[in-house]
């Protein structure tokens, strides 16, 4: 219920929401939690495993309990969502409603449901478990439900930044950001909040004379308004990474009532800081004593917060529990604001009892027991030997405090246990160029914080070579933290540690019992810690019981450490960008448009998207497409764009001396004109890519690469240079973008090309393997007489404005004389039919020797020369490049099949070989393969046996030269 | 006999104006690698002050001069924009033509580099990327040259992933927008 005049919400800005359907009423300002308990809902979701009814427990991020889903987004926790108009969240992991839920009936059995239970239950029999038991265990238990689609609104991810990162806007944070920024170096104030000013938002306190809240927002304001300066609000730091990045995930668009559009629901921030100050603060901890869970039972800083900042009380009694001062600050700021306080119970018997209290205070009492299913009517309290019923529908309770220090942890760095506060604080050092600062660092008091937020500028500053300005601290309230430890309540009835995964005291001790006494195992036999909070609330209670259990001390018992994200980041957030298309970049040759004007089908060819053919009206498969373009490139003329093959300008004295190196055969003796064909080995000694080079000059040479090795060729070179011959003189770069280059190849590609060149070229002066400037329609091109199709081919080459000019008027040219365009697929079949190899053949494990080159290792040195030469390398037991026919030449055969010698069974240790490449060849009216068998260049004639194990074929086909048309090259010489 | 037609590498896409900044293309203007052979680098930075005035830049580095620049591209390498090479550094350096290499694009505008920082790991803070510098980096996954000038950042690209790396940039830009203007 509302209190009146209390709050930071506006009361001007009524807003409308529902839960579960029902409309309520709350204020702009309000989190669906703190609206939810102004309108006296306590109840907000059911627990993971016992179905138990359970309210919110704290105020913050660390929120276990009051998870909904908003939006199709499960486990919102209800105390981050803010409250906008229309906003709709619904209860999880119910059925059919909150208020009654059926699987309830797990929290019957929960004698039988404790620790380890799954893992006693359901070993036998073994199949069962990941085919029954696996899928029915989680469908009963869980959290919210994922929704089936995929996810459309739009995320971001950027990067950011400054000198000094400060993780946090309380007293620490504030002053720590407001130092440095005035010293002049750049500050990024990062705050998971909406509002900045940490928990002074949540208390009734002054700094320096006026109100805490009033002091917030006057540095705030100041820090607004400097350049220097970045204010993050709802940004979460939810990562430390090595070099002072941190990863951040700040919350767009989850207030806003109405969708903007393009405006991204939450944008994920690497964040790059020189220097970091951790000022998260800390988090309360709840005590553990029977039926601690539920709904009206919360941390006192909650109640704190919800009476202050909302203008809410969770009930119309409350009752405080607590072992420090804070359950009774949180009762006189309860009873000063009007609320009924039922009694404060104080674990501690020799704290000082407060002065002026109304109520009843029970010094050295405990609450052994709760009343109430949907929402706490009444608690047990043992007090002076005796136990008494407290009529109450609140109970705040407070633990202690816990730094929030699980950023400390990102880079392996432990905790280090404090016995004077009951606590574990940040290792020093914990990450380089970060210090933790205020509560998040232990200090408790805001005058502390303050003090320490300063101490904490100067130390960056420090760093950073800046002089400390002058800034004065404020004076705020600097009362002691006193606590007495009470890790467990005894008594009937189960007392929870992690609200969120449903571990109890019980389980704890239970897997000590049975052995799990180390924390990383009893983490695992209970699952403690182990749910999206991360055991936030939990871990430090369950450790000092499992302590006790094990008859240890805390600092001996250890903790499990804490892993990024330190809050549930969405994978939309992680990917955005990347999905779809934006999963890598689109490379668009010069005549991609033209192409998909004909109806091609586009393939990758790496990032490239190249035709696979271009269809004919009327053509009912990609195969007659091919047929046909394999036809026309044999009987006229094609055209294709081979642009996307890699070039590599080489120029320098030195350019042919360092092609010799990097290529087996000899480049130094090729003349200026002429283009050659070349090999390329890795270090290993086997075969890295093949293409050509062509001699521009006399100091200049033209590489080509195949499309898939280009950028791998680029940087063998770069390596090879650098590393092996520095010396040279020889530069390169990639000049493949620059130049869209057509393949023109059939019998009548002299004839097509003339018409397109303003100077018509002759075979006799421009034979096979020739090279050359030409001039095309008056653009200076290059023209280059290879061919890897067999055919008289030419590939010409213009500055890439004039591609798919080019490309579109050669195409129309060729089409007058019965040719046109062709596809990859007619291209791979055009290749294979003459036996030229691409990387199914040059794979990777397959050596010059393998591919029958083992003449173009020349006899100078180059990379792999000494490596290919190794036993093993050569000889009858390798696998060497052969074609295949089958015997009938119809049958179909695939690639990937697999070769043995006839009457041996097909098993693998018969195998003989493989299949890499294969096609229908129109041209000789057969199959055709190109395959590696064991010795296979001596066994031309054989029939071997062709058995694809996958497909069930099986066929016979005979061995043969890998080169199955026009093996002389006249043709190409044509 | 028929003339070939020039096309940019994004063919004349209008410029994307939002309230965060404008991304434009930029015409096609030579542009010349140049590479200077091994201990060459002191001379061509002679020879170029000479024929372009302007000398070789260092790493990040560019240099411009009557609408003639060299940027830094890699190392040893620069690219002369706004003039053609002269013919007489070839004997110092490689030269090499990548007029037609490359897209041109201007991020300009008041969060020009918020919309940068949604694709490029850069540090664009004005202290740590004045005008003037330059840097190999990436658009999301699309490699790029960024330059800031007075004018707002040049981004260059290979021709063939301009139209991921203009929807990479106009997409951040319209979400960057989209803050400004909520």
């Amino acid at each position: 219920m509302r209190v009146a005049g209390k709050g930071l919400i506006d009361r001007a800005r009524p807003v409308t929401f529902r839960f579960d359907g029902t409309s309520y009423s709350g204020f702009a300002g309000d989190s669906l939690a703190s609206a939810l308990l102004a309108n006296g809902v306590k109840l907000m979701g059911r627990s993971f495993k016992y179905h138990r009814p359970r309210g919110v427990l704290t105020a913050g991020s660390e929120e276990p309990n009051a998870l909904v889903s908003v939006r199709d987004t499960p486990n919102v926790r209800a105390t981050v969502q803010e409250l906008y108009e229309g906003l709709a969240a619904t209860s999880q992991n119910r059925w059919p409603s909150l208020r009654h839920d059926l699987m309830a009936v797990n929290d019957l059995a929960s004698p039988f449901l404790g620790a380890g239970f799954y893992y006693k239950t359901f070993m036998w029999p073994r199949p069962f478990w990941e085919s029954l038991y696996e899928p029915l265990i989680r469908r009963a238990a869980g959290l919210g439900k994922l929704p089936p689609s995929h996810e459309e609104r739009p995320f971001e991810k950027a990067f950011a930044f400054c000198d000094l990162l400060v993780v946090g806007s309380g007293p620490t944070g504030l002053m720590a950001a407001l130092t440095a920024a005035r010293a002049g170096v750049d500050v990024i104030l990062a705050e998971e909040d909406a509002l900045f000013g940490g928990r002074l938002n949540g208390e009734a306190m002054e700094i320096g004379g006026q109100p805490a809240v009033a002091w917030v927002a006057g540095v705030v304001a100041e820090l607004a308004a400097m350049p220097n300066v970045r204010l993050m609000p709802r940004t979460t730091v939810t990562g430390a990474y090595d070099g002072g990045t941190w990863s951040a995930l700040e919350r767009v668009g989850h207030h806003l009532a109405a969708p903007v559009a393009d405006l991204p629901v939450e944008c994920f921030w690497r964040i790059v800081a020189q220097r970091t100050v951790l000022a998260a603060g800390a988090i309360e901890r709840p005590l553990a004593f029977p039926n601690n869970d539920r709904p009206g039972i919360m941390v006192a800083s909650a109640v704190r917060t919800y009476l202050h900042r909302y203008g809410v009380v969770p009930g119309a009694t409350v009752a405080l529990f607590g072992n420090n001062d804070d359950a009774h600050r949180t009762a006189r700021d309860l009873a000063a604001a009007g609320v009924k306080i039922a009694a404060v119970i104080d674990s501690r018997a020799d704290a000082r009892r407060p002065e002026g209290a109304d109520y009843p205070v029970y010094m050295g009492g405990q609450v052994v027991g709760t009343e109430g299913r949907l929402g706490l009517t009444a608690l047990r309290v043992a007090h002076g030997g005796a136990e008494q019923v407290v009529y109450a529908d609140a109970l705040a309770m407070s633990g202690g405090w816990n730094p929030t220090l699980h950023l400390s942890c990102h880079l392996g760095a432990r905790p280090v246990w404090n016995t004077e506060l009951a606590a574990f604080l940040p290792a020093e050092a914990a990450v380089p160029g970060m210090l933790a600062a205020g509560a998040a660092n232990g200090v408790f008091s805001t005058a502390g914080c303050l003090a320490d937020g300063a101490r904490a500028a100067r130390w960056a500053l420090e760093g950073l070579g800046m002089a400390m300005p002058d800034v004065a601290v404020p004076a705020a309230e600097d009362a002691p933290y006193v606590l007495t430890p009470l890790w467990q309540v005894p008594g009937k009835g189960r007392a929870w540690l992690d609200f969120q995964n449903d571990v109890t005291v019980k389980d704890v001790v239970l897997a000590a019992q049975e052995g799990f006494a180390s924390v990383e195992l009893m983490k695992r036999y209970t699952t403690q810690g182990m749910a999206p909070d991360q055991g936030k609330s939990s871990n430090v209670a369950a450790l000092a019981v499992l302590a006790d259990a094990t008859g240890r001390g805390i600092a001996e018992t250890g903790t499990t450490t804490f892993r990024p994200p330190f809050a549930p980041t969405s994978i939309a957030a992680l990917g955005a960008g990347g999905r779809g298309m934006g999963f890598a970049p689109q490379r668009f040759m010069t005549s991609h448009r033209a192409t998909l004007e004909r109806g091609a089908p586009m393939i990758e060819a790496g990032l490239w998207y190249r035709p696979s053919t271009f269809p004919k009206p009327g053509e009912k498969s990609w195969v007659e497409s091919c047929n046909r373009e394999v036809a026309l490139v044999r009987n006229a003329v094609g055209v294709a764009d081979v642009s996307t093959l890699g070039k590599i300008d080489i120029q320098g004295p030195d350019a042919a001396k360092f092609l010799d190196f990097v290529y087996t055969n000899t480049f130094s003796t090729l003349k200026v004109g002429r283009v050659r064909y070349g090999l390329m080995l890795r270090e290993d000694g086997h075969v890295l890519d093949d293409g050509t080079a062509a001699r521009l000059g006399d100091t200049h040479f033209l590489m080509t690469t195949t499309t898939a090795a280009a950028g791998l060729v680029m940087r063998h070179l770069e390596f090879v240079h650098q590393a092996h011959c520095p010396g040279l003189a020889v530069r390169f770069i990639s000049v493949t973008e620059h130049w869209a280059q057509f393949a023109v190849a059939g019998p009548l590609a002299r004839q097509l090309l003339n018409t397109v060149l303003d100077a018509p070229v002759r075979d006799a002066d421009f034979p096979y393997m020739a090279c050359g400037k030409v001039m095309v329609q008056g653009i200076a091109g290059r023209l280059f007489r290879i061919s890897f199709s067999g055919e008289q081919a030419y590939e010409l080459a213009v500055p890439a404005r004039y591609g798919e000019a080019l490309f579109r008027d050669l195409v129309a040219r060729a089409e007058t004389i019965d040719g046109g365009p062709y596809g990859m697929e007619a291209l791979n079949v055009l290749r294979i039919e003459k036996g030229f190899i691409t990387h199914a053949e040059i794979h990777g494990r397959t050596t010059a020797f393998d591919i029958g080159m083992a003449k173009m290792v020349a006899s100078k040195d180059c990379i792999g020369k000494a490596a290919a030469a190794r036993p093993g390398l050569n000889g009858e037991a390798r696998e060497q490049l052969v074609g295949l026919k089958p015997v009938n030449p119809r049958q179909t055969i695939g690639a990937g099949a697999h070769l043995f010698t006839q009457g041996q069974a097909p098993v693998r240790e018969n195998d003989q070989g493989y299949v890499t490449s294969v096609c229908w060849s129109p041209t000789l009216a057969s199959h055709l393969a190109l395959a590696f068998l064991k010795n296979g260049r001596a066994r031309q004639g054989e029939t071997i046996r062709l058995v694809d194990h996958l497909r069930a074929v099986d066929v016979p086909c005979i061995v043969t030269d890998p080169v199955f048309l026009d093996p002389e090259g006249r043709r190409a010489r044509g | 006999m028929a003339e070939l037609i020039a096309k940019g590498p994004l063919s004349g896409q209008a410029p994307v104006v939002t309230a965060a900044g404008t991304l434009s293309e930029m015409p096609l203007g030579p542009m010349t690698s140049l590479q200077p052979f091994a201990g060459k680098l002191a001379v061509l930075s002679k020879a170029l002050k000479k024929a372009h005035g302007v000398g070789f830049p260092g790493p990040g580095q560019s240099l411009s001069a009557n609408g003639v620049s060299v940027i830094w591209a890699g190392r040893e390498q620069a690219f002369l924009l706004g003039a053609t090479a002269d013919p007489s550094l070839a004997t110092l350096a490689a030269v090499t033509d990548q007029s037609d290499g490359w897209a041109v694009m201007l991020l300009q505008g008041p969060k020009g580099a918020a919309a940068l920082a949604r694709l490029c790991p850069l540090d664009l803070r004005p202290g740590s990327f004045p005008v003037g510098q330059v840097a190999r980096s990436q658009l999301q996954h699309v490699p790029a040259l960024i330059q800031r000038t007075a004018a707002g950042f040049q981004i260059m690209v290979f021709r063939s992933m301009a139209r991921t790396a203009w929807h990479e940039l106009e997409t951040a830009l319209t979400m960057v927008s989209a803050r400004e203007v909520r």
